[in-house]
């Protein structure tokens, strides 16, 4: 009889076992494929704390920047078209701001969008700009940042990573505290 | 719930309603059915039996064919309302925000519902994944709920089975029989390619067990494609993307990272009508032109896997290849589809400078539209320099030229045309069908000559490593089917008593017919006693019944 009684209770225990297994396994795998699909979308997206993805663009005077070569010093990404207004708008400010932070190690590499040679460089003798301008031919770098809407300025600061995504028109005060933010100690 | 003991000594577990081994029914409800249910062999479906903790609880809720049907009946009418607004993939917005726009301003507060319930985005919307992973849980539980128990009481069948039993089955005959009747039935049963075991006074007979494996073998697959329906969600499996490619263009592969591609050419081939094409004649004239061939053709290149974004020189060419429509460009698992064109973008303008009163020419200039150079060297010394270009024009801003986009849609050139007589320059800002002389009248102009255009391709980049696996799943499915429906599990159960007469009994799970026809050359040849269609009986009676009623 006592035998027979805890036969039944090990089966019992058996059955509970194996019961919560088939049904752990497939409720993680249910809550793996929702994870999955909820975060489908982003999950190229490039995010505050990532490391900033390497790239190497050549400017007007046809010299290399490559990002990682920045190491130690902050890097203001601003992706940029001629025919974005809000774009052309923000240039002046942060050409200003450029010749105040650039002596602190702060670096501005402005990356024009795919558009001709001759556009970008009227556009660059237009407005005087004193920092690089770099040219995304393939947009790659475009695509490696994910870049939607334009303007979308990406601070790097100087441990490689990325510490602030401002997509949208920036004020003068803006450009001014965000070079302050990536500015090495 | 306690164990049932039979009659016969059998001890059966809890919820069993046909003994499992003489086949005496144990229920009050079974004893007062004239015919047994066979359906799983009387057996105890074992999620009707505990119900006690909550994993019992959890595994007899899935276990149940009810919640199953329910939740597929839930998946079809939210599948139908998906189909009742436009999914977001057809809407045209493409950020989150603007998508919730669209919904509320095009549909009001329905579009509004809609889109909070997450039926613009059906298939990837949280709730629905899970019903359709709780359909999972409801096909895998069920059928192990089923199939063990069924399994177990197949392989451990007795031959001898009590009377009433037999005489509780569909197809039931008692009467006397020969001496040899035994030995004869089974040699012909076996003829009939039964497997027959004896015991003592009796036999069983049973030919296409493996039929009732069928819609277990069915949810198998069905469950084997649910996996692969799984892992499109997981990223590397599944990729399905667009890509507007301009002739000229090298354009990175959305979605297959270090591979670009470049498009040489596109053509659109129609059909001349002439010719070998003669028979084309009568639709071209009936419908205009008639599409031969859609053609884009490419050159693949590779980048190594170090190589950076933005780095151009150190792309290695892969393949070229024409893609054309049912052509696609293969490569490391990826296809890439001819699906859509656009015509005629402007590539270059070609002008002459003129004077404007003579006529006389210094010859002609091409502007890239793409890729503009700055000088253009003309004869007898003239130049022209291009002091602005816009490539979409669309007005002024402070007397300063605007652009709408990067497109060449409406090109707008700032020139400054020098020739030996006007040194000092003239300026000149040229739209298509106008100039604008800012400083007042020039004497010489550019004259619009050609314009040359290039072509669009509309490219669609495809890698899908679940398909093997659907197509596993879609197999087994199909196999499981078949089992289940073409084949069928016969079984007689035949005894003779020890003063001769025979009790036959038979079964099966369907085309009962095929039974009747088999079990009637068994009879004929050992002279086995009548039987009859207990249930096409009791069916007459009933009908019998309710004629007199009426």
């Amino acid at each position: 009889m006592n035998d027979k009684n805890s036969n039944k209770k090990n089966k019992k225990r058996n059955r509970a076992i194996m019961r919560s297994a088939i049904l752990l396994v497939l409720i993680a795998a249910i809550g793996y494929t929702i994870y999955n699909s909820v975060t489908a979308e982003d999950v190229s997206l490039l995010k505050v704390g990532d490391e900033a993805p390497d790239f190497v663009l050549v400017d007007l005077e046809g010299e290399q920047h490559r990002l990682s070569d920045y190491q130690g010093e902050g890097v203001f990404l601003n992706f940029w078209g001629t025919w974005c207004k809000p774009c052309a708008k923000e240039m002046p400010a942060m050409d200003r701001q450029y010749e105040v932070y650039k002596e602190q190690g702060v670096h501005v590499l402005a990356v024009n969008i795919a558009q001709s040679d001759f556009e970008v460089q009227s556009f660059a003798d237009q407005y005087g700009l004193s920092f690089p301008v770099v040219i995304d031919k393939s947009k790659s770098v475009m695509s490696a940042y994910n870049i939607n809407p334009l303007p979308t300025t990406v601070l790097v600061n100087p441990e490689g990573k990325v510490e602030k995504i401002i997509t949208g028109e920036m004020t003068e005060q803006d450009i001014e505290s965000y070079m302050a933010s990536i500015k090495p100690e | 719930m306690e164990k049932v003991q039979c009659q016969c000594g059998h001890v059966n577990p809890p919820g069993t309603d046909l003994c499992e081994s003489c086949g005496r029914s144990l229920t009050e409800k079974e004893q007062n059915n004239t015919l047994a249910d066979m359906r799983y062999e009387g057996t105890a479906r074992r999620s009707q039996t505990y119900n006690k903790s909550i994993v019992d609880k959890i595994w007899n809720f899935f276990s149940s064919v009810k919640i199953g049907v329910s939740i597929i009946v839930v998946l079809l009418v939210a599948a139908s309302i998906g189909t009742i607004l436009p999914q977001q993939a057809y809407v045209p917005a493409n950020t989150e925000a603007t998508i919730k726009a669209y919904y509320a301003d095009v549909y009001g507060v329905p579009g509004q519902i809609y889109h909070a319930l997450g039926f613009h985005d059906l298939y990837s919307s949280f709730w629905f994944i899970a019903l359709v992973g709780m359909l999972a849980i409801s096909l895998i539980v069920a059928s192990l709920d089923r199939f063990v128990p069924l399994y177990r009481s197949l392989k451990n069948q007795r031959v001898l089975r009590h009377v009433s039993f037999m005489n509780k089955q569909r197809i039931y005959g008692k009467g006397p029989g020969n001496e040899d009747t035994m030995k004869k039935a089974e040699a012909k049963l076996k003829e009939l390619k039964y497997n027959v075991s004896t015991d003592k006074n009796g036999l069983l007979a049973e030919k296409g067990r493996f039929s009732r494996w069928g819609p277990y073998v069915n949810h198998i697959g069905l469950i084997i494609f649910l996996f692969g329906v799984m892992l499109r969600m997981i990223p590397g499996f599944y990729v399905d993307e667009t890509l507007w490619i301009r002739e000229g263009e090298t354009r990175a592969i959305p979605d297959a990272p270090g591979y670009f591609i470049e498009s040489q050419n596109f053509e659109l081939e129609t059909y001349t009508g002439e010719d070998e094409e003669a028979v084309f004649g009568e639709a071209i004239e009936r419908v205009g032109n008639v599409a031969k061939n859609y053609q884009t053709d490419v050159v693949l290149y590779q980048k190594p896997e170090d190589s950076l974004p933005g780095a151009t020189d150190d792309m290695e060419v892969v393949d070229e290849y024409p893609i054309r429509v049912n052509q696609p460009l293969k490569f490391d698992g990826y296809a890439v589809y001819q699906m859509d064109f656009r015509l005629d973008e402007l590539k270059s303008m070609t002008f002459a400078l003129t004077d404007k009163e003579t006529e006389e020419s210094f010859g002609e200039l091409t502007i890239d539209l793409i890729n503009p150079d700055e000088f253009y060297e003309l004869e007898n010394g003239a130049t022209v320099e291009l002091l602005g270009y816009y490539p979409d024009f669309d007005g002024f801003d402070n007397g300063e030229p605007q652009t709408a986009t990067p497109l060449p849609n409406n090109p707008g050139f700032l020139v400054e045309m020098t020739t030996p007589e006007t040194p000092e320059g003239e300026t000149s800002f040229i739209l298509i069908q106008e100039t604008i002389e800012p400083f007042g009248e020039n004497q010489y102009k550019l004259s619009f000559q050609n314009v040359e255009t290039r072509d669009v391709s509309g490219l669609t980049i495809r890698k899908d490593k679940t398909l093997p696996i659907l197509g596993l799943g879609g197999l087994i499915f199909m196999i499981g089917v078949a089992q289940g429906m073409y084949f069928n599990h016969r079984r007689f159960w035949i005894q003779q008593q020890e003063d001769g007469t025979v009790i036959l009994a038979g079964h099966t799970n369907k085309n009962w017919f095929g039974l009747k026809k088999d079990l009637d050359q068994v009879s004929e040849f050992a002279s086995l006693p009548a039987y009859q269609d207990q249930q096409e009986e009791t069916r007459e009676q009933d009908d019998k019944k309710g004629a007199e009623l009426t």
